[in-house]
């Protein structure tokens, strides 16, 4: 008996799909398990509908997740138009093609209970829907899920998700015991029955797809002896909470933030900690907040509206040097806007939005693994500069799992107790460094230390003044820790050569998409680059000297900008992505920006299409042109 | 009326180990005839009562004339911004249950813009003494209508008169769930101000105190010009707020259950004449920042470590 073909390959983007509540989001964790624990490197999205009872069997109420898995080990991005995607119905099926994530030739593997059903609409709409896949090249592969899965259960929505991952275990020539074992421990605390019942569909799925597929896959992890993890962003931002030594965290639900949330009240009680739900969003920075003056380390976690929320009290943080961490992970806006969905739109409301001139502390992770280490780095500033430290994740890297090296505990320092130490006699609770604007604070409960902290405008002493010497003082001070601050940062490191056409500059989560792009026009010929920017507030230093090294800089970012052919624009009214905003300040360069807002990360191929494009209409490869820096030498 | 306050003020302790000036910081710079320097006085007293030291208390108010008050008194202090010091007290006493709080606010500051932290804070009945020096204005912005402006009175704003009906803050206090401590005091009634304040300290929970003031400046009329005509009626228990015999030119006394929710709540809701005493205490709501500590496992370092590493096994693939 010759079973299916074996195809050899170096990576795929698989998606499965179904109505919401039918859940493809279960299957595609265990599937995306069973690759993780095999050793396959992976990016995995969730698609989910954006009404919580969207109408069943319609595009609308897609639900599932895309998972691209790779042989090598470290997979930075969700990646170009998907290979395969296994559809409970045509309507989810088509859903993926609005989304414009299909590749044109895409396998499809779909419930066929559809050609026959009672319903004569969805008999028709089925026919019509598959016509235009194979139209479009597409292979179809019709199974009978719903039919197979009933011989072993009694109702098919409840388990037709475990036949699924049963013949992507088959497609995917992965080990069957392996993905059983997965299965029973995501089901942990189901009945019995209900894990029998969900290990003998996979089961029977894998068996189907042995006897009927004529192709199977297969991704050959490179083998490793790093032990490796994979988690979401906002898990990975969770544990690296616990890890920094954070105390108490109080948040305000928000989506794409609280899962996050959610991850750390399942464990904080058990390391000494605190996950407070407030009543609101100013109660939740306004309870860390306090904390944080009462020398404990705290956080808060939100997201775009809530940020909006808290600028008041991050005017406080700032005016008292009070240590914080905020955590906003970006969604889409303006107002409620995509609450589900990825965009990058409030750098510059995390620079500047609050009242007043409040100099912040802006970062950015760029990847999954990045979340888990960056609140170590957000603590030690927020505490040595006595700074609002704000970190920008966003729903791609919130929802998002990947592998990475497990993080080293062990070396996780121990947290010191409450200094509360008598204060030597005329201590000030603001004694200024003059030339780097730092200041040892004071924590209730220290003898001797006893004065008011307050919004007012306040000199060394603490206590509130009036007058312009004092006033510019306090700025002068508050504001001389963001370069002091920036004095202490490495310069980033640029991905490519350090010379070239073209600079692409980018921040968070977008980094694995332009790196990819970037290796693939450098693979086609061209002179690309790409830099990624961690430290947005302040902007790290070397920028001059690496943005002289390339003809062009533009900066490629989730977030609005004005189309140079928009009707209306011109070059003194264009509106730019925001970080392009600020980098044309910081070094009065002409950088352009790339700068979408389509709800989903941009895929590689999209960005080299625009490194194609930019470069296409300047040809030349660096020695013809005028450098785009008139003023390249004075750096 | 300044004789009766100096009558009725009880100077009791030789015994203490701290005088009334090691509570005192700046020189208050209130309006002459302000309300709010007799609760600074009255506050500074119930520290020297408790013996506690300056550094051990914190206190915490929001924006208005009577959130200066941390700046004159020598503790700890935070002035934050307008209606937030409900939130930055519970921060406090969630991370440092181990130091009385003191958090003061005006009646713009609670009712109005602090409205839903108050709410919540009587729900969370964190361990601190509330007080509200209520002026029925908003003085420090130069006399706009407050939540509990009189009807039909004339600010900056309603210059034809106030449209709404003023709220009363005791009936909300009153139906919030986990309420543990409600009372109403008045500036000019000092020793009534100092025994309230004295109660509310010795509360284990949140004790939410109302605190009836004239602002001399914009609403010198209100509460029948400070108290001269204005109708009370003090609320007599023996584990109430002691009602001297001086009070009682102000007002009749009426025998009142604290304990007792229902009756606690009929109170709240008469405000002519206004209750004035302890309204109602229930000694036993447990305390938000208790049940957190309770429920919290504090693990040494190496545990510490061990459980993360637990977690991490969790996400571990290979």
């Amino acid at each position: 008996m010759s079973g299916p073909r074996l195809v050899r390959l170096p990576e795929h983007i698989v998606e499965i799909v179904s109505d919401a509540g039918e859940g493809a989001q279960k299957a595609a964790i265990a599937f995306a398990q069973l690759c993780a624990k095999a050793g396959n490197g992976l990016w995995t999205v969730e698609i989910i509908p954006s009404e919580i009872q969207p109408p069943p069997h319609t595009t609308g109420s897609a639900s599932g997740n895309r998972i691209r898995l790779a042989e090598r080990s470290q997979v930075t991005n969700a990646g170009n138009l998907a290979n395969v995607v296994l559809a409970f119905n045509e309507m989810a099926l088509l859903s993926r093609l609005e989304a414009g994530s299909l590749a044109d030739d895409v396998l499809v593997l779909i419930d066929d209970q559809w050609a026959t059903h009672d319903n004569e609409r969805y008999q028709r709409s089925y026919r019509e829907v598959l016509d235009k896949f194979r139209a479009r090249g597409a292979t179809i592969v019709e199974i009978p899920m719903n039919a197979e899965t009933v011989r072993h259960v009694e109702d098919a929505e409840r388990g037709k998700n475990m036949f699924a991952v049963g013949l992507l275990c088959a497609l995917y020539s992965k080990d069957l015991s392996v993905l059983q074992s997965i299965i029973r421990s995501i089901f942990e605390k189901k009945s019995r029955d209900v894990i029998e019942a969900a290990v003998k569909l996979a089961g029977a799925g894998y068996q189907y797809g042995i006897a009927h597929f004529e192709e199977c896959f297969e991704i050959r992890p490179v083998p490793t002896d790093v032990s490796k993890v994979a988690m979401n962003g906002n898990t990975a931002l969770a544990l690296g909470a616990v890890s920094a030594g954070f105390e108490l965290c109080s948040m305000y639900p928000i989506t794409p933030a609280t899962s996050a949330s959610h991850a750390l009240s399942e464990i904080f009680e058990d390391f000494g900690g605190f996950v407070h739900q407030a009543e609101d969003e100013i109660a939740a920075i306004g309870v860390a907040l306090g904390a944080s003056y009462a020398g404990k380390t705290a956080l808060t976690i939100t997201s775009g509206p809530g940020m909006a929320l808290k600028t008041e009290f991050q005017g406080l943080a700032v005016m008292t040097e009070t240590p914080l961490v905020i955590i906003n992970v970006q969604r889409g806006g303006p107002s409620t806007g995509l609450p589900t969905k990825i965009e990058q739109s409030d750098l510059l409301h995390a620079i500047y939005g609050a009242p007043g001139d409040a100099p912040k502390v802006v970062v950015a992770p760029s990847t999954i693994e990045e979340c888990f280490y960056i609140l170590s780095v957000a603590r030690k500033v927020a505490e040595e500069f006595r700074m609002l430290v704000i970190v920008l994740s966003d729903a791609n890297l919130a929802t998002g799992q990947q592998l990475f090296d497990r993080p080293d505990v062990s070396g996780t320092p121990q947290r010191p107790p409450l200094d509360l130490s008598p204060v030597p006699l005329g201590a000030l609770p603001y004694d200024w460094d003059p030339t780097t604007g730092l200041s040892q604070r004071l924590i209730p409960g220290q003898p001797g230390g006893m004065g008011v902290t307050t919004s007012l405008n306040h000199d060394r002493d603490g206590k509130a003044c009036y007058d312009s010497e004092r006033n510019q003082r306090g700025h002068t001070m508050r504001s001389r820790k963001l370069a002091a601050l920036q004095k202490s940062l490495t310069p980033p490191s640029v991905h490519g050569a350090p010379e070239g056409d073209l600079l692409l500059v980018g921040w968070g989560s977008t980094r694995g998409a332009i790196e990819e792009a970037v290796d693939m026009a450098r693979d086609a010929g061209l002179a690309v680059s790409s830099l990624n920017i961690q430290f947005l507030s302040p902007l790290p230093p070397g920028l001059h000297e690496i943005f002289a090294g390339f003809r062009q800089i533009t900066t490629v970012e989730l977030n609005y900008s004005d189309d140079w052919e928009d009707p209306l624009i011109t070059k003194e009214n264009r509106r730019y992505g925001q970080l392009a905003w600020m980098l044309r300040a910081a070094t009065l360069l002409d950088i352009d920006s790339y700068a979408k807002v389509p709800g989903r990360p941009y895929m590689p191929v999209e960005i080299f299409d625009e490194i194609k494009r930019i470069l296409g209409d300047q040809p030349g490869t660096g020695s013809a042109a005028e450098p785009l820096l008139a003023t390249k030498g004075a750096y | 009326m300044s004789s009766l306050a100096e009558l009725c003020v009880i100077e009791s302790g030789a015994s203490e180990a701290h005088s009334l000036d090691d509570y005192e910081s700046e020189k208050p710079r209130w309006c002459k005839g302000c309300g709010d320097h007799g609760v600074l006085v009255a506050l500074q007293r119930a520290l020297r009562k408790n013996n506690l030291e300056p550094e051990e208390v914190v206190s915490v108010s929001g924006i208005g004339c009577s959130s200066r008050l941390p700046h004159y008194l020598n503790t700890y202090g935070f002035h934050g911004i307008h209606g937030r010091a409900l939130p930055i007290a519970t921060g406090v006493r969630l991370s440092r249950p181990e130091l009385p709080v003191i958090v003061v606010m005006g009646d713009g500051d609670c009712f109005s813009i602090g409205g839903n932290h108050w709410l919540h804070a009587i729900r969370y009945n964190i361990n601190a003494v509330v007080l509200v020096l209520d002026n029925e204005v908003y003085a420090l912005t130069k006399m706009q209508v407050s939540p509990t402006t009189p009807d039909g009175w004339k600010t900056k704003t309603t210059p034809r008169g106030t449209y709404l009906q003023p709220m009363n803050p005791l009936s909300v206090v009153m139906g919030m769930t986990n309420v543990s401590f409600l009372a109403q005091t008045a500036t000019w009634l000092p020793a009534h101000l100092d025994e309230t304040i004295e109660k509310a300290w010795d509360h284990h929970g949140l004790s939410f105190v109302r605190i009836l003031q004239r602002c001399p400046v914009f609403m010198p009329q209100a509460f029948g010009e400070g108290g001269l005509n204005f109708p009370v009626v003090f609320l007599e228990n023996e584990d109430g707020i002691p009602v001297h015999p001086l009070l009682l030119k102000r007002g009749q006394t009426q025998a009142h259950n604290h304990r007792d929710i229902n009756e606690a709540q009929r109170v709240a809701v008469s405000v002519d004449p206004a209750p004035m005493g302890l309204l109602y205490q229930n000694p036993d709501v447990p305390a938000y920042e208790e049940i957190r500590w309770g429920r919290q496992d504090r693990p040494d370092h190496p545990t510490f470590i061990e459980r993360l590493d637990s977690v991490l096994d969790r996400y571990t693939v290979s």
